[in-house]
């Protein structure tokens, strides 16, 4: 019997042992896989436990995390004005993943930031909890709180205010909008019942922001990149008038090519460029843009930005203006802003800012400051160049030129007493909905025109003509009338 | 069955050193869990280790008077894995706001006391043999409790669960003491017939069927009773219980041989037709599917506690640093994964060579027994203690399926621990009447077997009927 029990200790020490070797390899040789299974949350988990950084406005968080017993995780993510700056914040969950600027500014925000190393060190040798950085954005606060506001609830609209100096962003405000506090509940079935709900909302995507995630046509607004190109060209100039018939046929084609009908470019069929961009009238456009050459005008534009990756620091969805597959009569609706030929507001608005700016784009950006936990400054962005679109003379030709569309033309229902507002309107054809037709409305200016402070865009989207012009003439207004206090 | 027998010292001094030692290492462990997670309220730390280190000298003082010489090392490993079972349950208690450590304690000390009165009822453990068949009786009844409507409950799929007033029991777990006391009373009584009688077949000697029938229906009951009450760790425990205990009596490694093809079979059989079987057998086997990690009751528990497993790595997080939290049954089932996140391989590796040290002891005992009946108790319930672990620990690290087991002295759960606790309390009395001088006068062996021989046989004829 003896003998049996000696066989049964070895037996269960056999089996001990390749317990043990079990563990070993879990805890050791398998660990580095294991950690790095995509099934694996717990470097997420982590995250949600420790406070994260708060994104600032005007130096009061937008976003924060505040700590919570809610059982699952220390800190709760909470967003203030949520709907105000969803699209600029995004949002930071664990079911639904993070978005926008939470994911864009993750490692400032969590602290694994390099430039945060030596925090994280002495956090290790303190037994202090490591803590994310915090990141003060450009925007003014009241700006943004004016733009949402002003946007009328039913519209798709997107209104941006930069700095043409800096580059500053200073409103980027869209609608539809949403809670992005909805999506950062930490019960996953109930984030991921609110990310279906959201996500069927008409227009509204969490992922994208419409300011910059969504090239639509953008219209006669086009037509300052296309004035640019003509001047640039030196065949054509200020004084020396242009044809300007009702409407011309398109080369090759049957088709033609019309002047708005109703304004009142058909008051002259030779215009200088003065009356031709004041009255948004199309059919020159046709002659420019063949005179200027494909090649020259796709310079021009990707000058200006199209084409080129940006990050503010969410990307930006490049514009796009594609000229290679493009026969003549398609350059000629490109360069009125029509055919395949998409931008973002952003887009538009870094149009404003060049001619703001003599020629110069400085790089759109959103990062004020990066504070670290002890209020140490460890990043403040310099203003940076973009990019020359073109010389400071054609810049202040087009100056010029943008006054007519707010003086005599078609923003003149933006005008602002006092305010020497340049701009240029657009609106771009779309799809008929029920029997009406539908247009992507635009307005993209900067003021005032001696020293110009900001750059403002506004694009409605999906509207029917005059809702859209109205709406968006009255949207510049108000923004015009928040930024010079009138 | 000649035995070297060392001169007999009772070393109790030395226990109440290791005892110490134990308290020290559960309290440091409970103190480090509260201080590393958050505000401590230090009352539940006092509270709780006093309470423990009152229980254990009792139980130390309980054996001066009455197991003197029992082995010095097991009561000290179990109330350090007690202990260390309560910090964690404590720690998990922390991170979600339950009081199970509270409830454990409670049942730590309902179990000790249990082991106190079966230490002081019974001083000699082979007064036992005498009840070999009712043994066998309170098995069936025990077995069959969870079975009996309104008093079962049906918990995590499983129908093993008694509920009487606020306390739930799981009866199984004391079953795996009667059957022991039974396979080894009737093993030690008719091990003599098994062996002599019945005809070879080839290299195996078959046991006549009469000898063995009281046998077979006593595994045929545990194992089909546990078949019907969906749990596959009790099963492999008995039918495991029942081979070894075979093997010992024997020592024919045919038994094993044809337990090991049995179990086998009746794994191929299980897992192509019963479904809960198949399905763990997918869980175990395609773990990181993600649609398996994701199914309800799929395999999310122990991927979570493999991935737990790997945060802790070498040296651990650190007690009550980590999150073993987030796997699901931290302090049941899965408190392996929770120990070896928080305190590393190394601490997890020295928990297990506790337990293999502790069921090393246990063998020991049953090897210095002077009496069959002894041997084959103390050998019966330390392979029970080790196979639980090495089952449980087995799946967690997914060497083996998963299956709802307790980790001795550790998991939280009651009837786990007062029957562990037993089974401590007949090792510290087997050990006692191996390690003790053998005075001639004192050498009631053959009365009691006489005795319960005797009774033996008038039992046999009852259940024949």
């Amino acid at each position: 019997m003896n003998h049996a029990i000696k066989r049964v200790w070895v037996a269960l020490t056999v089996l001990f042992v390749i317990c043990l070797g079990g563990l070993s390899y879990i805890q050791f040789f398998d660990a580095k896989p294991l950690s790095e299974n995509a099934l694996n949350k717990r470097e997420l988990y982590r995250e949600f436990d420790l406070p994260r950084g708060a994104i600032l406005v005007d130096g009061k968080p937008i976003a924060e995390s505040v700590p919570t017993d809610d059982g699952q995780f220390e800190f709760q993510r909470v967003y203030h004005d949520a709907k105000t700056y969803a699209h600029l914040t995004g949002y930071y969950s664990l079911a639904n993943g993070t978005t926008q600027l939470e994911s864009q500014l993750n490692d400032w925000l969590t602290g694994t930031s390099s430039d945060l190393l030596f925090d994280r060190l002495s956090a290790m040798f303190t037994g202090t909890r490591s803590e994310g950085a915090s990141v003060e954005l450009t925007i003014d606060g009241q700006l943004q709180k004016t733009a949402f506001e002003a946007i009328p609830d039913d519209l798709k609209a997107t209104i941006i205010v930069t700095n043409p100096k800096t580059g500053d962003i200073l409103a980027m405000a869209s609608k539809p909008s949403y809670n992005t506090n909805l999506l950062a509940v930490h019960s996953t079935s109930q984030a991921a019942q609110n990310l279906k709900d959201i996500s069927n909302t008409d227009g509204l995507s969490p992922y994208r922001n419409p300011a910059i995630s969504n090239p639509v046509t953008p219209g006669s607004s086009f037509k300052i990149l296309s004035t640019v190109a003509a001047l640039e060209s030196g065949k054509f100039d200020m004084e020396t008038p242009i044809d300007n018939p009702v409407s011309v046929n398109y080369p090759h084609s049957t088709a033609k090519m019309n002047n708005f009908n109703e304004g009142i470019c058909a008051r002259d069929t030779r215009a200088r460029l003065e009356f031709i961009f004041a009255q948004s009238c199309n059919t020159p456009f046709m002659e420019i843009s063949q005179t200027v050459g494909k090649d020259a005008f796709t310079e021009v534009a990707e000058r200006f930005g199209y084409g080129q990756q940006l990050s503010i620091p969410q990307n930006v969805v490049p514009s796009e203006f594609p000229s290679a597959e493009a026969n003549e009569a398609q350059m000629a609706q490109m360069a009125i802003g029509e055919w395949e030929n998409k931008a973002t507001p952003l887009q538009m608005n870094m149009a404003a800012m060049a001619i703001a700016n003599d020629g110069v784009i400085m790089k759109p950006n959103l990062i004020g400051k990066v504070i670290a936990p002890d209020l140490r400054v460890i990043e403040d962005p310099k203003p940076e160049k973009f990019s020359t679109a073109t010389t400071p003379e054609v810049a202040e030709q087009l100056t010029e030129l943008m006054e007519g569309p707010v003086v005599s033309g078609t923003a003149m229902n933006a005008r602002v007493p006092g305010v020497d507002f340049r701009a240029k309107t657009g609106t771009s054809q779309r799809p008929s909905e029920n029997g009406v037709r539908m247009v992507n409305s635009w307005m993209t200016g900067f003021a005032p025109a001696d020293d110009p402070q900001v750059a403002i865009t506004v694009n409605i989207q999906d509207v029917d003509y005059n809702t859209g012009h109205n709406t968006a003439g009255a949207l510049m207004k108000t923004m015009l009338e928040a930024v010079f206090n009138k | 069955m000649t035995e070297v027998q060392t001169a007999p010292v009772p070393r109790r001094n030395l226990e109440l050193l290791l005892v110490l030692l134990a308290l020290c290492v559960g309290g440091a462990a409970f103190y480090l869990v509260g201080s590393s997670t958050e505000d401590v309220d230090n009352t539940d730390f006092y509270v709780q280790m006093g309470i423990l280190a009152a229980l254990s000298l009792t139980v130390h003082v309980l054996l001066r008077i009455f197991a003197k010489y029992a082995d010095p090392v097991i009561l000290p490993i179990t109330i350090a894995l007690n202990s260390l079972g309560l910090a964690m349950i404590h720690r998990i208690d922390l991170a979600k706001g339950t009081s199970q450590s509270a409830r454990q304690l409670l049942w730590t000390a309902i179990a000790i006391v249990i082991a106190s009165v079966v230490l002081w009822a019974i001083k000699d453990h082979r007064l036992l043999r005498r009840f070999t068949y009712i043994a066998l009786l309170l098995s069936v009844v025990l077995l069959l409790l969870p079975l009996i409507p309104k008093l079962g409950v049906t918990i995590n799929g499983a129908r093993i669960w008694i509920r009487m007033g606020m306390f739930s029991l799981q009866p199984g777990e004391l079953a795996k003491i009667t059957l022991s006391i039974f396979f080894a009373g009737y093993l030690s009584s008719n091990r003599d017939l098994i062996l002599m009688a019945g005809r070879k077949f080839g290299p195996l000697q078959l046991p006549r069927l009469r000898d063995m029938a009281p046998m077979v229906i006593a595994w045929l009951l545990s194992i089909g009773v546990l078949v019907v009450q969906r749990d596959l760790g009790s099963a492999i425990l008995f039918f495991g219980l029942f081979i070894v205990m075979i093997y010992v009596a024997t020592a024919r490694i045919s038994w094993v041989l044809i337990g090991a093809l049995m179990v086998v079979a009746g794994g191929i059989v299980a897992g192509l037709t019963m479904g809960h079987v198949t399905r763990r057998l997918d869980v175990w086997l395609n773990a990181f599917d993600p649609a398996i990690y994701q199914a309800k009751g799929g395999s999310m528990q122990i991927v979570e506690g493999l991935f737990g497993m790997a945060d802790g790595g070498l040296f651990g997080t650190g007690l009550g640093a980590g999150s073993p939290y987030r796997v699901p049954l931290a302090n049941s089932d899965m408190i392996i994964a929770s120990f070896g996140e928080e305190i590393g391989l190394i601490g997890v590796a020295a928990i297990i060579l506790l337990y293999m040290l502790l069921v090393s002891r246990g063998l020991r005992a049953a090897l210095g027994s002077a009496d069959t009946f002894g041997k084959l108790l103390a050998a019966g319930l330390s392979f029970t203690l080790g196979l639980q672990c090495i089952v449980i620990i087995g799946g967690v690290t997914r060497l083996i399926p998963l299956t709802g087991l307790a980790t001795p002295f550790m998991a939280a759960g009651g009837s786990s621990l007062l029957a562990n606790w037993i089974i401590i309390a007949l090792l510290l009395l087997i050990s006692h009447n191996s390690r003790r001088p053998k005075t001639g006068g004192v050498g009631p062996t053959d009365e009691f077997a006489s005795a319960s021989t005797a009774l033996t046989s008038s039992t046999k004829a009852v259940t024949k009927k």
